[in-house]
């Protein structure tokens, strides 16, 4: 199993400075890729933007949205900002796309909710139909629905985080999927999970902020972030023997030696 | 910490007891609306895992309770006038009330304060009063029903009625009794739990129960309807009744168990928080097992409330969730239950002992290996020495399958690898009727079939309908060829399959006429390359399933509208076919059983159309659902096909082929010895 780091794209107080820093030493460290979140109506930084930048001071790493909120663009500027950030990379782009979970992100972009799923899978017919080769694509969501999008149109699929447990169980979904769509082999399979190492306390309020749009669920949200050196191997294990090929270890604060500090924990 | 709990059943009393030798400054009130001595129903069943958690919860009770254990493992099954006996599982019960007792002694031990009869109504004063409020309530729930919106809380009725007796005739097994009456059939879950009673629980359907009259019966006389039906079980043994009134099961489930605001804390135990049907005897181990987990956490997290509330649910709500999941399969088993009593007995035990999912054929003969020597033997003419029944041979017509395993490939040219791993028959399709029919520009076609040796091959001849012209699926599927590159597409009506696809012709008599000449002649070329079985693709929303669908098929004429209408055209496709297929060999259909999208075809469906097939004389037909429509609403997991099967080969009386991801030797044995499905795809490196 490979292991990436997220870049602080939308953790409170990140700036310009900070994220190019965190891909440069990631870049030089033992992470496999670099990851975004995206959210539009939160302080953040746009994920294709911060890839971009990422993409000029990296030249190892690969670069992922982990996930993009596929809807919130039209299908041609999405395929055009991700095709961007695939050339500007040399090829290193991993576009992770699926309909996210805000209402209001909705609302701010002036797209209908309503049909996202729908809107989600003509983006990725738009996508593909470009014959898109060299960019891998995957989506995420855990629905019947989700994983069926997923196997008609992706290379694998992105778990949106939670127990070990619940990664194997969603892989073995993203795997009947497949199957039943009667794919070729087997879909690439990503998950994720939150960390912090440094301040620990500010960091679980920081998930507590972020997915306060889920009421109480923030709450169990929050308690997933892990902690501890621990918790971290724990974790990336039972990832690993669930079949995960990369796993995003995302921050939760906006300090620069969060990376090292995983880093150690990962050595 | 204060803590008031609503209901004292087995959840409520438990973490009061818990919650005190935890910490001895918790003040802890239990309200119950009942006496202490009034309680409903008779004895409850533990597993063996259970007692492990409760020796270490809380010793005193814990050698209480298995004290006056009532313990066996044998399982009996009365049906068709045999019995059958499965041994090795492992059961204890106590009565309920001697439960409740055990633990209302240590509650007053501990000084927890009890209150009986008083039934609590307003939740939120009694929540501002205390740090935290449990609901332990039960299935009807005050406190899950102040709240119902925060708990995202789910009442459903799970279809059957049943009614929970007991009887002084003492048993030595779990005890199942299938009854055929002229009204439907009846069945009894009966269990010991002390040295004079047993439980004795009888269920039907909900129609069996109106036609019975049931309905309209009173008390004695249903006691009376009970004890002449199960008369020769009972051997002059009586029920007795303990408020025993006929209901409906719920399943309740909450999307969150808690709920942290300026009101307070709250949270929900037991099936209060969730309720699993009862044929998988379950219930009380859970609510304890709740309260051992709410308690422990409270430990974990002295300084806040919220999250011991929070770890509670996490690590509750995965276990929970698994045995909702079973509990929901054996409900459904039951409810059904009279589509199996054609089973041969043996057969009939394992798929009622294999129905919530967590028996398996490998932890059976672990367990109960004796059954599963008859079992397999069953598959082989009694010999004694035999192998699981995935390696039973299968004959269809003059063709004999070594096993009942089958590897699906999707082109010719990987025949012969997947012939070379033993399975009993090599599945290979969709192979194109004609050009106009591929999926991709590298779908196989007839005239490129060849024979092959040492092997029995099937051929899935298809014609791709509105899916046809796209890329090939290693960038994804339905992709459109570019438009120089595509062929015209065929449907019995002019819908795009995605919105991207082109729009296919509809059918005019030209078409139809070509296409059913297309489809007999490569069975005819099949034939002559020596393929073995030839099944006709209606599923997939391919060319012909589409016009079983309302959803793809809004034809006028004669070949679309009503059901039959809808069924013509690939019944005349079928008949032109099995004109010109050898009759020495078997021909079969692939069909979607149901399309999982709204307006589209329902299982009931799927089971009517399969039933005509039949008739049709199909000797086999392989179990798909969904894309009818891309957007169809499937459930994946292990096995989701499963389901269909059994409800088309034991209602539709037809040899069913399935898969639906089953990647191991173990599903197979537990689908094929269950009778669920005669054979089994099976996935896997090829
Ligand atoms: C037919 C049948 C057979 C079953 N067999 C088994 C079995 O074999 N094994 C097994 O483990 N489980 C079995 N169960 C399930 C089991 O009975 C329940 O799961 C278990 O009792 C749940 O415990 P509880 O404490 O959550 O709720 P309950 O036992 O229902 O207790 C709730 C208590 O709250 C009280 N209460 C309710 N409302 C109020 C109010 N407003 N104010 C004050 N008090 C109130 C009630 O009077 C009651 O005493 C069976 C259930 C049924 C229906």
């Amino acid at each position: 199993m490979r292991i990436g780091i997220g870049l602080p794209n939308t953790t409170p107080g990140a700036d310009g400075t900070l994220l190019l820093e965190w891909a440069r030493r990631a870049d030089a460290g033992p992470f496999s890729s670099v990851a975004v979140l995206d959210r539009l109506v939160y302080d953040s930084i746009e994920p294709f933007a911060a890839l971009s930048a990422a993409a000029a001071i990296t030249s190892r790493v690969r670069l992922a949205t982990m996930i993009a909120i596929g809807p919130l663009r039209g299908a041609a500027m999405l395929a055009k900002q991700a095709e961007a950030v695939n050339t500007l990379s040399g090829n290193r782009f991993t576009l992770g796309l699926a309909v996210g979970a805000r209402r209001d992100d909705y609302t701010a972009a002036g797209v209908d909710h309503r049909t996202r799923g729908a809107t989600l899978s003509e983006q990725l017919a738009y996508l593909r139909g470009r014959g898109t080769d060299g960019m891998q694509v995957l989506v995420g969501g855990s629905s019947g629905p989700a994983l069926q999008r997923m196997a008609r149109y992706a290379d694998g699929y992105a778990h949106g985080g939670g127990p070990p447990r619940a990664f194997a169980s969603a892989a073995t979904k993203a795997r009947a999927a497949w199957s039943d769509l009667g794919r070729p082999g087997e879909p690439a399979l990503w998950g994720q999970g939150y960390f912090a190492l440094g301040d620990t306390e500010r960091g679980t309020d920081y998930l507590r902020d972020y997915y306060s749009f889920t009421g109480p669920f923030a709450t169990q949200i929050a308690a997933g972030n892990l902690t501890t050196a621990r918790a971290i191997k724990d974790f990336v294990r039972g990832y690993a023997d669930a079949g995960c090929e990369e796993l995003i270890l995302l921050p939760t604060v906006s300090d620069i030696h969060e990376v090292e500090r995983l880093a150690e924990v990962l050595d | 910490m204060k803590v008031t709990i609503v209901g004292a059943g087995p959840a409520g009393l438990y973490l009061g007891i818990l919650l005190r030798t935890a910490d001895p400054a918790n003040e802890i009130t239990i309200l119950e609306r009942n006496a202490p001595d009034a309680t409903f129903g008779w004895g409850v069943v533990f597993s063996e895992e259970t007692l492990g958690a409760l020796r270490d919860a809380d010793y005193p009770t814990y050698l209480e309770i298995t004290d006056t254990f009532a313990r066996w493992d044998a399982i009996d099954i009365h049906y068709q006038g045999e019995s059958l006996r499965s041994r090795g599982h492992g059961f204890s019960a106590i009565a309920r009330r001697r439960l409740l007792a055990i633990l209302q002694r240590r509650c007053a031990e501990l000084d927890v304060v009890l209150r009986f009869g008083v039934e609590v109504d307003d939740v939120a004063a009694l929540a501002a009063e205390t740090d935290v409020l449990v609901g332990a309530d039960g299935v009807n729930s005050v406190v899950r029903r102040a709240d119902e919106s925060t708990f995202g809380a789910s009442v459903t009725p799970q279809g059957c009625k049943y009614v929970w007796f007991g009887t002084d005739l003492v048993l030595d097994a779990f005890t199942f009794i299938f009854r055929e009456t002229e009204h439907g059939l009846f069945q009894v879950h009966a269990y010991p739990f002390d040295e004079n009673t047993s439980t004795f629980i009888v269920e039907c359907p909900e129609h069996v129960w109106r036609r019975a009259g049931l309905d309209t019966m009173t008390e004695q006389e249903s006691i009376a309807f009970c004890q002449d039906l199960f008369a020769d079980e009972l051997g002059g043994h009586t029920l007795m009744s303990n408020k025993s009134v006929w209901l409906d099961f719920p399943l309740v489930r909450n999307r969150l168990w808690h709920s942290a605001n300026q009101a307070g804390n709250t949270v929900l135990i037991g099936d209060a928080a969730h309720t699993a049907h009862f044929t998988i005897g379950s219930g009380t181990k859970l609510a304890m097992e709740d309260s051992i987990v709410l308690a422990q956490a409270f430990v974990r997290h002295p300084a806040s409330i919220e999250s011991a509330l929070v770890d509670y649910e996490l690590e509750r709500s995965p276990t929970v969730e698994r045995f909702q999941q079973a509990a929901g399969q054996s409900a459904e088993y039951f409810r059904r239950v009279g589509r199996h009593t054609h089973l041969e007995p043996v057969r009939f035990a394992f798929n009622l002992l294999t129905r919530s999912g967590r028996i398996t054929h490998a932890s059976l003969s672990v367990r109960d290996p004796k059954t599963v020597a008859t079992l397999d033997s069953s598959f082989a003419g009694g010999r004694a020495v035999t192998p699981p029944p995935m390696f039973a041979p299968l004959e269809l017509r003059d063709v004999r399958l070594t096993n009942r395993a089958v590897h699906q490939v999707s082109t010719v040219d990987k025949i012969a690898g997947a012939a070379d791993t033993g399975v009993g028959l090599v599945l290979v399709g969709p192979v194109a009727v004609s050009a106009e029919g591929r999926i991709t520009p590298e779908s196989s076609t007839v005239d490129s079939l060849r024979p092959t040796t040492g092997a029995t091959v099937g051929v899935l001849l298809s014609h791709a309908g509105r899916r046809g012209a796209t890329r090939p699926p290693t960038q994804g599927v339905d992709l459109p060829l570019p438009a120089d590159q595509a062929w015209p597409l065929l449907a019995p009506s002019t819908l795009p399959y995605t919105p991207g696809s082109a729009v296919p012709k509809a059918m005019d008599a030209d078409d139809m006429a070509s296409v059913r000449t297309a489809f007999a002649d490569a069975a005819r070329k099949a034939a002559a390359a020596g393929l073995d079985l030839a099944l006709l693709d209606l599923a997939q929303g391919h060319l012909l399933a589409s016009f079983l669908s309302p959803l793809t098929n809004k034809r006028d004429d004669e070949y679309g509208g009503s059901p039959e209408a809808r069924l013509r055209y690939p019944l005349e496709v079928l008949a032109a076919v099995r004109e010109v297929w050898p009759e020495d060999r078997p021909l079969g259909i692939r069909l979607t059983v149901a399309d999982w999208a709204r307006g589209g075809l329902t299982e009931d469906d799927g089971v009517s159309m399969a039933e005509r097939f039949a008739e049709a004389g199909v000797d086999l037909i392989q179990i798909s659902a969904g894309h009818t429509v891309p957007n169809s609403q499937p459930e994946y997991r292990r096995g989701y096909l499963t389901a269909l099967a059994d409800r088309v080969r034991n209602e539709a009386r037809v040899t069913t082929l399935v898969g639906g991801y089953l990647t191991t030797a173990d599903e197979v044995n537990t689908i094929i010895g269950a009778g669920r499905a005669d054979l089994c795809v099976l996935e896997g490196p090829c």
